[in-house]
C-alpha cells in the first residue's frame, strides 16, 4: 500500500490536467470561411461543368433510336382472355406490325415494359429464398415465400414466393421483312443478358445428375406452365434457377414501371451491323395478364451509348441545374458588389 | 447511547447507486426506464411482428446493445467516482484538521466540552453564512461529565424532541435523566455542518443523523435535470413521427383499395389482413418502424458521448486549475454542458464564494490623516514588524509613516491603538511563550485587534475586571468597568476602563453614522475629514468603523454606574433601560479615527462579475448574512455602484430582502416568498439591475431559484460552497460548487466544481458558449441528415404502394448512423470552435444567442427539417428521373430495386459528409480522418456486403451480392450521385454566403477580422472604480459576548 502511494506521487505530483493540444482545446486546426472570391469561382465552375455535362447527356441521349409498342393495347382479344383465369391453358398469339425508319445499328436490345406492377411492393419483393435460389436444400415454409412456399398436399415450390410466381412469361419473337412476301426470324441472344454476378454467384441449381432429378420432391409455381427446369430445354446453362429471363425477373424492380432485358440481338447476316430500316412484326404468345390489374405491357427495341438508354432527365437536370447555378452566381456577385457599396458609404 | 441511531438514518452519506453485484439488473432497470430506451424497446417488439415488421430485428438491435454498453459502462465510472468521493466524506468525520477544526457530520446535543461551563464555540458559515462565531452552552449537569470517556458511556439520558425538520435556528427537546427533566433548546444543540471553533474537544449525543439532520433536511430533493433542448427534441420529434406515420398509413389504405385490389391476383393478402383499413393500421407500425431513424438511438448515444467529452475539456482545462489548492475543475453532472451556454440568473452565495471569509485591516484614519496605501496601486515592501516578537506573521501593512508616527509617539495614534487593543470582545490565550492565539468572534475584530497587536499595543489576556495589554513592549494592566455591548440598534460597543494611574476612559468604536452624531461638538472639523476618509474608504469597498473616546470623571462614572445597575436588576424591559443607560454615557465624544477592514473578495470576482453582467447575465447574491455586510460586498464588487440610486429594501417576515434597482422604485412593505407576492417580488426582482437577497434560509434560497425558474423560463445556475447552499444548488438548473474550502458538501450536490470563483467566466463564456454552440451544430446537423436520410422512405411510399418498402439495405439503414455517418458529425461535436477562446471571454455578445436560444429552436428544426427534405426529396427524385424506363450502359438493369438502393445510398453518403464539411468551421486532424475515413469505410463495407463469399454463407441475410459491383461501374450511376450532391449543397452555400455578407453576426465579424489579422474594437468597457459616500457598517457581531466576559463563564 505504501509502495503504491509513493509510485503515484511520483508518477502524479500534481492533480494539473495535462498541457496538451488535444486536451487544451488548441488542436491545430484549418478554418475555412465562405468568402466571396472562392464561393463565387466555385459557383461559376460548377455551373459551367453542369452545364457542358447536360448538354454533353442530351446530345448523347438523343442518338439513341428506340421504339416502344404497347401490345396489351393491341392485342386486346388476348388481353380480354386472360383476365379471366380459367383460360390458363388457351394459348393466345398475337402479331404487331411496325415499321423501323431509320437503321438501328450496334447493340439492339429487346426490352419488355411492365407499367403499374408493383414489384416493389414490400410483401411482393421479400417472397422469395435466395437459399432456395442458391440451391440449398432448405426449407422453404421458414422463408419469406408464403402463401407461395407448399401444395396443400405438402408438395413444395421450386422456385417458391411471390415473385417468381409471378414471372414474365409471354414470349415475343421479331420477324423482318425483306420483302412483302419473304419474312425472316431476326437472331437474339436469350443469354448474356444478366449480370455475371447474378448467374454465377447468386443463382445455381440444385445438385444432381441431371436437373429433373435435382428439382424432384418438388414442383411448379401454381402460375407457371412448365417447371423450373424445362425453362430452356435447349441450353443446360441457361435452365432451372440460372435461367437469364428468371434471373432477371427475380431482380426486382425499383418502380412500378420499369423495363426488362429480354433478348439482345445476334448480330449475324442482314443483322451484323444492326436491324436494318423496315417493316418488321412481332409475334407474341401472350400469357402474361396485366389488363386485370390496370397494367401495360410494351415492348421496346432500343440501342444504348455510355450514358445509358434514351432518357432525356439526367441531361436536362444537368442543364438545369448548371444554368440555375450560373445565374445563381451573377445575383449572388450582384448583391455583394451592392453590399460592399453600402458599407463603404457608412463608413464615410 | 447508540440505540437513537436505530431509530433514524444511519450516518454514512450516500450518493452511489450500485455495488458490483446490483450493478447490471439495476442499471438495466434504470437504462429501460429512460423514455427513449423504452421506446426503442418498444420499436424492437413491434419488429418482431412479422405483419408490421419492416426492418429486420438486428437494425434496431444491433444500436440499441451499443447503445446499452456504452451507458453501462458511463455510469459504472460515474458511479465509481461517487464511491470514491462517498468515502472520502465519510472517513473525514473524526479528522481533525489543524488541530481546531472539527466538522460535525450530525447533529448533536452538547454534553460538555474543554472549554468552562461547558462551553462550545462554534461557526456556522456552512449552514447560514454568517462568518461570526457562535456560543453553545451544555446543560449545567451534563457539563460536568466532563471529558471522562467512562461516565460518558455510562450516561443514559432520553431525549424527547421534535421530529427531523428544516429550522436551523429552533429547537425544542426535553433530556430524562436520573429522574429528572431539562428542558432543551437550540442554544444546546450542535447542527450538522458547523465547524468546531477554539474549542479542544466536546462530547454530544447524537439526536439526528444522516439525512434527518437539519442541514440534510434543508438541502431539498435531487431532482433529474434535464436540458431544454432534451424536452423539444421528444416533442417535435415524435409528433413528427406520427404525422408522417399517419399520411402514409392513409396512403396505404387508399392504395389497397384502389390499386392492391387487382395486384392481388399475384400478391395475395395474409391470413390476418383482411381489409385496407387494417391494412392502413398495420402499415402505420410498419413506418414507425422505418422513420424512427429521424430519431435514432445513435443520437442519444452522441448526445452523450458529446456532452462527456465536454466535460472531459472542462476537466482537462489548465486554467481552470488553481494551483494553490491543487484542484482542477471538475464536472459531475455530464449531462448539462450545453446549459452553461445559455444562462440568464446567476444566484451566488456570499461568504466563501465571492468573499474569501478574512478580513484585513487596510487602512486607517488618525486624527484627520489617512495611512495604508492601495496594495494594487504601489508594490510598496510592506512594513516589518520584527521589532515586536509578538507581531503576527501574517499580518501586511503598506504605509511606514503610521510605524513611524508610533515610534515619534503620536499621542492620538497611541490611543487609537489602544482602543482597539482594548475595546472588543476577543478572548486571548497564550499557548507557549510567545505564541499568543485570539478567539475571535468576528474576523473584523480579530483584524483590528491583530492589527493593534502588530503596531504594538498586544492584547495579551483579560479576567471578568482587567484587560492585560503590553503597550510597547511595557504591560499595563486596565480595570474593565464595563462593557457596553454591542447590539443591531446601537450599532456601537464601548467599554469603560480605568487606567494603572486612575484615570477613567471610554472607548467606543461603531458605525460613523451613530457614531458621529455622539461627537462632542469641538469635533465638527475633524469630522468633516474624517467623514471624507470614510467615503474614500467606501469607495473602495472597504468596511468602516468610526472610533471615539471619552474621559470621564469618577464622579460621573459613579453616578452613571448606579444607574446602569439599576437597569441590570430591572425585571421588565432590562434591554430597554439598559439601552438607555449606555446612551447617557456615550456622548460628548472625542473622535479618533476611522478604521478600513477589507472583506478580502476571492481572486478575479470584479473582473468576472463584469464580463458576465456584459454578457447579459443576472447575478443574485443569495446570503443568509446581514444586510449591510452584504451590501458592502455588493459595492467592493461593483455590483452595486452610485449611479444606482434608487436602492430599496424590502423586509419580510420570512427573512430581508434587499434589492437596487435603477429604474424604478416600488415601496414594498412587506414580500413574502411564499404566498400571493411572489409574482410581484420576481416582477420587481427583475426589473433590478442588481439582486442581494440577505438574511434568507438555505430553504428560501432555493425558493428564490425555483420562483424565477418558474416565472422567467431562464436558464439558472446556483454557485456555493457551503452546505447552506445544497438546496440552491440542487434547484437550480446548474449547480456549482466551490471546492478546496473547508465543506465538500456543496461539492457532492453540485453539477460542477472547481476552486475560485472567476473560473466561473471561463466555464460559461468559454465552455459553456462551446458546448451549446457544439450541440446545436451537431443537432442541426444531425437531425438534417436523418430527414434526408429517413424521408427517401416517404418518397418512396409513393411508389411502393405504401407498403413500408424501405428504399436502402437493411445493413446500411443499421449501419449509416452507427458508422458511416457518425464520426464526422462527432468530431464536429466535439472539436469544433467558431471563435477561439481569448474571443469568447473578451467579447461577452458572443454569449447572447445562447441565452436567446437561438442556435437551436423550433424555428431552426424546422429549417434543419426543411433543409433534410430537400436533400431527401433531390436524393429520392434525381435516380427516379435518371432510370425512369432506362437501362445501363450495358443495356442491362440499372433501375432495379437493389441498384436503386445503392446509387441512393452511395449520394446519402457523400452528399452529407460534403454538408459536414461545409458546417466543420475548425478542422483538426481529427475531422479530416473522420470525414474521408467514414467515406473510405462506406465503401469498404459495401464491398465486402455485396461480396461473392459473405453471400454464400448467408444468402438470406446478404442478398445484394455483385451490386456494388455492377452499379458503380455505371456512368450515369455515378452522374446521378454527382448532381445529386451539387443540387443538394449549392443552395445551402448560397443561403449562408448570403446570410454572412448581409446579415453577419458578431462571430462571422470575428472570423473574418481574424482572417485579415484585424483586431476588432474590443467590447469590454472598463470597470470604473465609484467614489461615494456611503455609511459601511463592519460589525459581523453577535449580541451577548459582552456579558459573557463580565459573568466570567469563559474565562
Amino acid at each position: 500500500m505504501k509502495n503504491k502511494n509513493s509510485q503515484g506521487a511520483q508518477e502524479c505530483p500534481s492533480r494539473c490536467p495535462d498541457n496538451s493540444a488535444f486536451k487544451q482545446q488548441k488542436l491545430p486546426a484549418w478554418k475555412p470561411k465562405l468568402t466571396a472570391p472562392s464561393v463565387l469561382s466555385s459557383f461559376f465552375t460548377i455551373g459551367v461543368f453542369c452545364l457542358l455535362m447536360g448538354i454533353c447527356i442530351i446530345l448523347s441521349a438523343r442518338s439513341v433510336k428506340e421504339i416502344q409498342i404497347n401490345y396489351s393495347d393491341i392485342c386486346l382479344s388476348c388481353s380480354k382472355l386472360r383476365e379471366n383465369s380459367s383460360n390458363w391453358d388457351k394459348e393466345c398469339n398475337c402479331s404487331v406490325h411496325f415499321t423501323l425508319q431509320e437503321n438501328m445499328l450496334g447493340d439492339v436490345f429487346m426490352y419488355y415494359r411492365l407499367q403499374n406492377f408493383y414489384q416493389n411492393h414490400r410483401r411482393y419483393a421479400l417472397s422469395r429464398s435466395d437459399a432456395q435460389l442458391l440451391g440449398q436444400d432448405v426449407n422453404i415454409e421458414n422463408s419469406n415465400c408464403a402463401p407461395f412456399t407448399t401444395y396443400p398436399n405438402g408438395t413444395p415450390m421450386a422456385p417458391c414466393g411471390a415473385i417468381a410466381n409471378s414471372m414474365f412469361n409471354d414470349s415475343i419473337q421479331l420477324s423482318y421483312h425483306l420483302n412483302s412476301y419473304t419474312a425472316i426470324q431476326v437472331p437474339w441472344l436469350k443469354s448474356g443478358n444478366s449480370w455475371w454476378s447474378d448467374k454465377n454467384v447468386k443463382f445455381r441449381n440444385p445438385t444432381s445428375y441431371n436437373l429433373s432429378s435435382a428439382f424432384a420432391g418438388t414442383t411448379r409455381p401454381p402460375y407457371w406452365q412448365k417447371p423450373a427446369y424445362l425453362l430452356d430445354e435447349e441450353d443446360e446453362r441457361n435452365n432451372g434457377y440460372i435461367n437469364d429471363d428468371f434471373i432477371i425477373w427475380m431482380r426486382v424492380s425499383a418502380f412500378p414501371t420499369f423495363r426488362n432485358l429480354y433478348r439482345r440481338l445476334h448480330h449475324t447476316n442482314q443483322f451484323a451491323d444492326g436491324l436494318p430500316a423496315g417493316n418488321y412484326t412481332f409475334h407474341i404468345t401472350y400469357n402474361f395478364p396485366v389488363t386485370r390489374l390496370k397494367g401495360k405491357k410494351q415492348v421496346v427495341l432500343s440501342t444504348i451509348t455510355w450514358s445509358g438508354g434514351s432518357n432525356l432527365f439526367l441531361g436536362i437536370a444537368y442543364t438545369v441545374s448548371g444554368a440555375v447555378t450560373v445565374l445563381a452566381g451573377f445575383i449572388i456577385t450582384a448583391i455583394h458588389l451592392k453590399l460592399r457599396k453600402k458599407k463603404t458609404y457608412f463608413q464615410r | 447511547f447508540l440505540y437513537k441511531f436505530r431509530f433514524f438514518s444511519n450516518n454514512r452519506i450516500k450518493t452511489s447507486k450500485y455495488n458490483i453485484l446490483t450493478f447490471l439488473p439495476v442499471n438495466l432497470f434504470e437504462q429501460f426506464q429512460r423514455v427513449a430506451n423504452a421506446y426503442f424497446l418498444f420499436l424492437l417488439i413491434l419488429q418482431l411482428i412479422p405483419e408490421i415488421s419492416s426492418l429486420s430485428w438486428f437494425t434496431t438491435i444491433v444500436p440499441l446493445m451499443v447503445v446499452f454498453t456504452i451507458t453501462a459502462v458511463k455510469d459504472a465510472t460515474d458511479d465509481c467516482f461517487r464511491h470514491k468521493s462517498d468515502n472520502q466524506v465519510n472517513n473525514r468525520q473524526a479528522e481533525n484538521i489543524f488541530n481546531i477544526i472539527f466538522f460535525l457530520q450530525a447533529d448533536l446535543l452538547l454534553l460538555s466540552s474543554s472549554e468552562p461551563h461547558g462551553l462550545c464555540y462554534i461557526e456556522t458559515a456552512e449552514l447560514d453564512g454568517e462568518t461570526n462565531l457562535k456560543v453553545r452552552q451544555a446543560l449545567p449537569v451534563t457539563s460536568e461529565l466532563g471529558p471522562d470517556i467512562r461516565r460518558l458511556a455510562e450516561f443514559d439520558g432520553v431525549v424527547v424532541c421534535e421530529p427531523p425538520n428544516n429550522k436551523l435556528d429552533k429547537f425544542t427537546g426535553v433530556l430524562f435523566w436520573k429522574d429528572n427533566r431539562y428542558s432543551l433548546n437550540n442554544e444546546k444543540v450542535l447542527l450538522r455542518g458547523c465547524v468546531l471553533r477554539n474549542t479542544d474537544w466536546c462530547f454530544g449525543m447524537v439526536i439526528f443523523a444522516g439525512p434527518d439532520t437539519k442541514l440534510m433536511q434543508n438541502s431539498g430533493r435531487t431532482k433529474f435535470k434535464r436540458t431544454s433542448i432534451d424536452r423539444l427534441m421528444n416533442t417535435l420529434i415524435f409528433g413528427f413521427l406520427v404525422c408522417m406515420g399517419i399520411i402514409l398509413a392513409i396512403g396505404n389504405s387508399i392504395w389497397e383499395h384502389q390499386v392492391g385490389a387487382h395486384f392481388r391476383i399475384y400478391l395475395f393478402w395474409n391470413e390476418v389482413v383482411n381489409s385496407s383499413v387494417f391494412s392502413g393500421f398495420l402499415t402505420f407500425w410498419s413506418y414507425i418502424i422505418i422513420l424512427n431513424s429521424v430519431v435514432p438511438i445513435s443520437l442519444y448515444v452522441s448526445v452523450e458521448v458529446i456532452r462527456l467529452g465536454h466535460s472531459y475539456f472542462i476537466n482537462w482545462d489548465r486554467k481552470m486549475y488553481c494551483p494553490q489548492k491543487d484542484t482542477p475543475a471538475e464536472v459531475r453532472t455530464t449531462t448539462l454542458n450545453e446549459e452553461l451556454g445559455q444562462i440568464e440568473y446567476i444566484f451566488s452565495d456570499k461568504t466563501g464564494t465571492i468573499t474569501q471569509n478574512i478580513m484585513t485591516f487596510n487602512k486607517c484614519s488618525i486624527n484627520g490623516k489617512t495611512y495604508g496605501k492601495s496594495v494594487f496601486i504601489n508594490k510598496t515592501v510592506p512594513v516589518d514588524f520584527s521589532f515586536n516578537p509578538l507581531a503576527d506573521r501574517k499580518f501586511q501593512f503598506y504605509d511606514h509613516s503610521l510605524i513611524e508616527s508610533i515610534k515619534l509617539g503620536d499621542a492620538m495614534v497611541h490611543e487609537f491603538f489602544r482602543l482597539l487593543s482594548l475595546c472588543h470582545t476577543v478572548m486571548s490565550e497564550e499557548k507557549n511563550a510567545g505564541e499568543l492565539i485570539y478567539q475571535v468572534q468576528s474576523p473584523d475584530e480579530g483584524a483590528l485587534v491583530t492589527a493593534a497587536r502588530n503596531f504594538g499595543f498586544i492584547f495579551k489576556s483579560r479576567t471578568p475586571e482587567t484587560i492585560t495589554v503590553e503597550e510597547m513592549g511595557k504591560l499595563v494592566t486596565y480595570q474593565l468597568l464595563a462593557i457596553l455591548d454591542f447590539n443591531n440598534i446601537r450599532k456601537r460597543m464601548s467599554v469603560i476602563v480605568q487606567t494603572p494611574d486612575g484615570q477613567i476612559k471610554l472607548y467606543c468604536k461603531g458605525a460613523d453614522t451613530i457614531l458621529f452624531e455622539r461627537l462632542h461638538p469641538s469635533n465638527e472639523e475633524l469630522m468633516s475629514l474624517t467623514s471624507d476618509h470614510l467615503e474614500e474608504f467606501a469607495g473602495e469597498g472597504l468596511r468602516t468603523l468610526a472610533l471615539a473616546y471619552k474621559n470621564l470623571t469618577e464622579e460621573h462614572f459613579k453616578e452613571w454606574f448606579k444607574i446602569l445597575q439599576e437597569a441590570n436588576t430591572s425585571v421588565d424591559s432590562r434591554n430597554d433601560y439598559l439601552a438607555a443607560a449606555y446612551e447617557e454615557i456615550e456622548k460628548d465624544m472625542m473622535l479618533l479615527g476611522a478604521t478600513a477592514i477589507e472583506d478580502k473578495l476571492q481572486e478575479g470576482v470584479t473582473e468576472t462579475i463584469a464580463s458576465l453582467s456584459l454578457a447579459n447575465i443576472k447575478i443574485w447574491v443569495l446570503t443568509g448574512d446581514k444586510q449591510e455586510t452584504a451590501m458592502n460586498i455588493g459595492y467592493s464588487c461593483h455590483m452595486l455602484t452610485d449611479t444606482m440610486n434608487e436602492i430599496f429594501i424590502v423586509a419580510s417576515h420570512t427573512g430581508m430582502e434587499n434589492q437596487d434597482s435603477d429604474r424604478e422604485y416600488f415601496a414594498l412593505q412587506a414580500l413574502a416568498l411564499e404566498g400571493d407576492l411572489e409574482n410581484e417580488f420576481v416582477e420587481v426582482a427583475c426589473m433590478c439591475k442588481t439582486v442581494i437577497c440577505c438574511r434568507v434560509t438555505p430553504l428560501q434560497k432555493a425558493q428564490v431559484v425555483e420562483l424565477v425558474k418558474k416565472h422567467r423560463k431562464a436558464v439558472t445556475l446556483a454557485i456555493g460552497d457551503g452546505a447552506n447552499d445544497i438546496s440552491m444548488i440542487k434547484s437550480a438548473h446548474i449547480g456549482i460548487g466551490i471546492s478546496g474550502e473547508e465543506g465538500m458538501q456543496a461539492v457532492l450536490a453540485s453539477d460542477y466544481s472547481f476552486a475560485q470563483f472567476r473560473y466561473l467566466k471561463r466555464l460559461l463564456l468559454v465552455h459553456g458558449r462551446w458546448s451549446y454552440f457544439r450541440m446545436c451544430k451537431f443537432l442541426c446537423y444531425f437531425f438534417y441528415k436523418n430527414f434526408a436520410f429517413t424521408l427517401v422512405h416517404f418518397w418512396f411510399g409513393f411508389f411502393c404502394g405504401f407498403s413500408a418498402q424501405t428504399v436502402y439495405d437493411q445493413w446500411f439503414i443499421t449501419l449509416f448512423n452507427i458508422v458511416y455517418a457518425s464520426l464526422p458529425v462527432l468530431a464536429m461535436g466535439l472539436f469544433d470552435q467558431d471563435v477561439n477562446e481569448q474571443n469568447s471571454m473578451d467579447y461577452a455578445k458572443l454569449y447572447e444567442p445562447g441565452q436567446l436560444n437561438l442556435l437551436f429552436n423550433k424555428r431552426k428544426f424546422f429549417i434543419c427539417i426543411a433543409h433534410g427534405l430537400y436533400t431527401s426529396f433531390a436524393l429520392f427524385f434525381i435516380p427516379y428521373g435518371a432510370f425512369y424506363n432506362t437501362a445501363g450502359e450495358d443495356g442491362k438493369h440499372i433501375a432495379d430495386y437493389q441498384s436503386f438502393a445503392v446509387t441512393v445510398a452511395t449520394s446519402l453518403v457523400i452528399v452529407v459528409s460534403v454538408q459536414i464539411a461545409l458546417d466543420t468551421s475548425y478542422w483538426t486532424a481529427i475531422n479530416r480522418f473522420f470525414i474521408l475515413g467514414s467515406i473510405a469505410v462506406y465503401f469498404a463495407i459495401l464491398f465486402t456486403m455485396h461480396s461473392d463469399g459473405i453471400f454464400v454463407i448467408f444468402p438470406n441475410h446478404f442478398p445484394f451480392v455483385g451490386n456494388a459491383r455492377n452499379s458503380l461501374s455505371q456512368i450515369s450511376v455515378w452522374l446521378v450521385i454527382l448532381l445529386t450532391t451539387v443540387v443538394s449543397v449549392m443552395p445551402v452555400i448560397t443561403f449562408q454566403f448570403l446570410k454572412e455578407d448581409l446579415n453577419p453576426t458578431l462571430t462571422d465579424q470575428l472570423q473574418k477580422a481574424r482572417r485579415k489579422q484585424k483586431p476588432l474594437q474590443n467590447y469590454m468597457r472598463r470597470v470604473y472604480r465609484t467614489n461615494s459616500r456611503r455609511s459601511a457598517y463592519a460589525f459581523s457581531h453577535q449580541e451577548g459576548f459582552g456579558e459573557l466576559i463580565t459573568s466570567g463563564k469563559n474565562m
